[in-house]
């Protein structure tokens, strides 16, 4: 058994379904391997795309998704997929292959410097020096990439090593890594001070994260909301945490938020923030947040609290562990009367959307009509995955979820991230409903891999919101520069039904209101992929 | 503000840049920086002296808890800890400024390591705060060359 070998072994002792990715010499021992393996494959366009695959995958599945790339280029590109996992905390395991051990630095072809590359943006990494560290160093990164806060963990793994002999494989059942304890239970103490603020609170908010969804402590935070009749707010990456009309809901906070759930925290003496960071496009001056009000912070990583706003009650753990044990406390408050009180606030917001972003005079499709319909007419578990731009904050805004998944690149922002995610959601779940929302730009970075899709037989649904501009860029330099338009202009753009055919998916166009529901259904109901072009204005604002 | 950070790391390749990098990706200052290995050959110490206001010397520790390689930070202000530096200057001298050399030397208790015919080397080894002090007295000498250690410390046994 060569070291090759001994990885695909480690990621079926892991129960790794598939690795996506795209292979080059420096890793052909370790495609060469995976032939022997009941491991799926799946070979993407563009690196980068592997690890968006790898991200829907995670997300929905909950395991740790797993990458193989080649040296050089090949580990390059995916480092903006690596970024891009980083920044939303998910699980990601990317192996590189790498020049042979003994050329490294020496400038060789093909030679890259990817884990000094990637340093601040991976939770950890590795350079593979022995084959007999195989083992260890794959139990190490899974561990690594699934507990605490998640994140992505690098192989770098040069192709003399994966040709090396590994004498005898075991792989470790147990780890125990000295530096790298996280918590996971709360500090009972500090548990008592949040049920004590509870009690206390008259007006309380949850501010949920995308670490709910991390932790699968979901259900937990929808039945200890509605226990006590505690509104719930959320950040972007936090949507869905909570069913979009459920009555405790308030809408999303921040810049791109709604009024009321701004509100919501202004007016709150208590917040309690769950597995979300205080990010700047959250809370825009988060010094303000702790005044007139009490603010507890609850996260698995430590560093995130006080890291932008001190909390009066700092709780380190894990989320779904943590709220297992509020719920077991006794809390005779309830607060279902102040939830009314905002739920009339977000009603407002409701009807400021419906006339203001839903109303068509001239019979033109506006997007936060189109996003809300198509996300009501999907199915209830659907996945619905927006790409980043005018189209995301829209979605954000206007799309409805009920029982399923909003996903985004929240964090760094990578536009063309819906097409592999949507991807990788839909490997992960094949009986769920998944559709991508994207803009013109986001959806030209990355369409290659409707080639993927096909090959794969991966039947995904693309809304492109057409408007034949960077919406986002244009509508910035609108406000900012006065209309000095700089590079927004996609012309040139290719035509999305010759592309629908050349990739063999069905097409559906959408330029009329009146016709919105009829193409939606004709979009949701085909059979197999579909792209959708839906052309909207370049004056709309999100 | 000043704060003096002991981190214990693993002894692996690549961890002093590492914890450096960290410094550089999340504009934290480095005032100085000493590593090398403890009892265990398989643990270094890194002796980190940086500044910033509180809530960055507190993120500081975290992100450095945070890093898989940090296997514990201890940290301390200057007057919770023994500090010292070390420091070699060589400076050309000359008839009329070799005896005030020497004195400077004698009154700060820096030695004399290496001598020619127009040059010496000055071994200094005290408190950061002294160093810089008889640093400061050579500023009229002309100096070739300065090397220094940067900060060691730990904390004070009565801790």
């Amino acid at each position: 058994m060569n070291a090759a070998d001994a990885a695909i072994k480690c990621l079926e002792k892991e129960q790794v379904e598939y690795v996506f990715g795209y292979p080059g010499v420096a890793i052909c021992p370790f495609f060469d391997s995976i032939l022997d393996s009941e491991i799926r494959t799946v070979l993407v366009r563009q690196e980068q795309n592997a690890a968006h695959i790898a991200s829907g995958y995670a997300r929905i599945s909950g395991k740790t998704g797993v990458v193989a790339v080649t040296s050089g280029p090949g580990a390059e590109n995916l480092i903006t997929g690596i970024a891009t996992a980083f920044a939303d905390s998910i699980p990601l395991v990317c192996i590189t292959g790498q020049v042979d051990s003994r050329l490294m630095g020496s400038d060789v072809f093909q030679e890259a410097d990817i884990s000094g590359a990637v340093e601040s943006f991976v939770k950890y990494s590795y350079i593979v020096r022995k084959a007999q560290d195989v083992p260890r160093i794959f139990k190490e990164a899974f561990h690594i990439a699934s507990t605490g806060r998640k994140g992505p963990v690098l192989i770098d793994f040069p192709i003399d090593i994966q040709n090396d002999t590994v004498s005898r494989f075991s792989y470790p059942e147990t780890l125990n890594m000295r530096t790298y304890k996280p918590t996971v239970k709360g500090n009972t103490a500090q548990v008592r001070k949040v049920v004590k603020e509870l009690q206390k609170a008259k007006r309380p908010v949850l501010c949920v994260g995308g670490g709910v969804h991390l932790s699968g402590a979901v259900q937990l935070i929808r039945s200890f909301a509605h226990e006590h009749g505690i509104p719930v707010v959320c950040t972007m990456m936090g949507l869905s945490v909570m069913p979009t009309d459920d009555p405790l809901f308030i809408g999303m906070v921040g810049n791109n938020g709604q009024d009321a759930s701004n509100q919501a925290m202004n007016l709150a003496d208590l917040v309690i923030v769950v597995g979300a960071r205080v990010a700047d496009r959250s809370i825009n001056r988060p010094n303000l947040i702790t005044e007139n009000k009490t603010l507890v912070h609850i996260d698995v990583d430590p560093a995130e609290i006080g890291k932008n706003a001190g909390p009066n009650i700092p709780l380190v753990g894990d989320i779904q562990s943590i709220f297992e044990d509020l719920s077991a406390e006794e809390i005779t408050a309830d607060f279902s009367e102040w939830a009314l009180e905002l739920k009339e606030l977000s009603r407002k917001d409701e009807e400021k959307l419906e006339a203001e972003g839903m109303n068509s005079a001239g019979g033109e499709v506006r997007p936060l009509a189109f996003v809300r319909r198509l996300s009501e007419a999907m199915e209830g578990d659907g996945i619905y995955v927006a790409d980043v731009g005018q189209n995301q904050l829209w979605s954000c805004r206007g799309a409805m979820i009920k029982d399923g998944r909003f996903l985004t690149s929240g964090g760094m922002g990578t536009m063309g991230y819906s097409i592999g995610a949507a991807i990788g959601a839909k490997l992960a779940a094949p009986g769920r409903q998944t559709v991508a929302v994207c803009g013109d730009g986001g959806f030209q970075m990355t369409f290659m891999e409707l080639a993927t899709a096909r090959q794969y037989g991966v039947p995904v649904k693309i809304a492109v919101l057409k408007n034949n501009v960077l919406g986002l860029v244009r509508q910035y330099q609108h406000f900012t520069y006065r209309d000095r338009f700089s590079v927004i202009s996609l012309d040139g753009s290719p035509d999305l039904s010759k592309i629908a055919e050349a990739y063999g998916m069905s097409f559906v166009r959408l330029e009329r209101e009146d016709r919105m529901e009829e193409a939606i259904k004709r979009f949701l109901d085909s059979d197999g992929s579909v792209l959708m072009e839906c052309v909207i204005s370049p004056d709309e604002t999100a | 503000m000043k704060r003096i950070y002991s981190v214990l790391v693993e002894n692996r390749a690549g961890v002093l840049c590492k914890v450096a990098g960290l410094f550089w990706r999340r504009c934290f200052n480095i005032d100085s920086l000493a590593v090398g290995e403890t009892d265990d050959r398989d643990v270094s110490n890194m002796i980190i002296v940086s500044s910033g206001d509180m809530r960055t010397l507190e993120q500081i520790e975290k992100q450095l808890n945070k890093k898989i390689d940090v296997i514990k930070v201890k940290t301390f202000d200057e007057s919770e800890a023994v500090s010292r530096e070390l420091m070699l200057i060589k400076v050309k001298y000359n008839r009329n400024n070799r005896k005030d050399i020497m004195e400077n030397c004698e009154i700060m208790g820096a030695q004399i390591v290496d001598l020619s015919k127009s040059m010496m080397t000055i071994q200094m080894c005290d408190t950061p705060e002294r160093v810089r002090i008889f640093l400061e007295t050579m500023r009229t000498v002309s100096i070739v060359e300065i090397t220094r250690t940067g900060t060691l410390a730990m904390p004070k046994c009565a801790n």
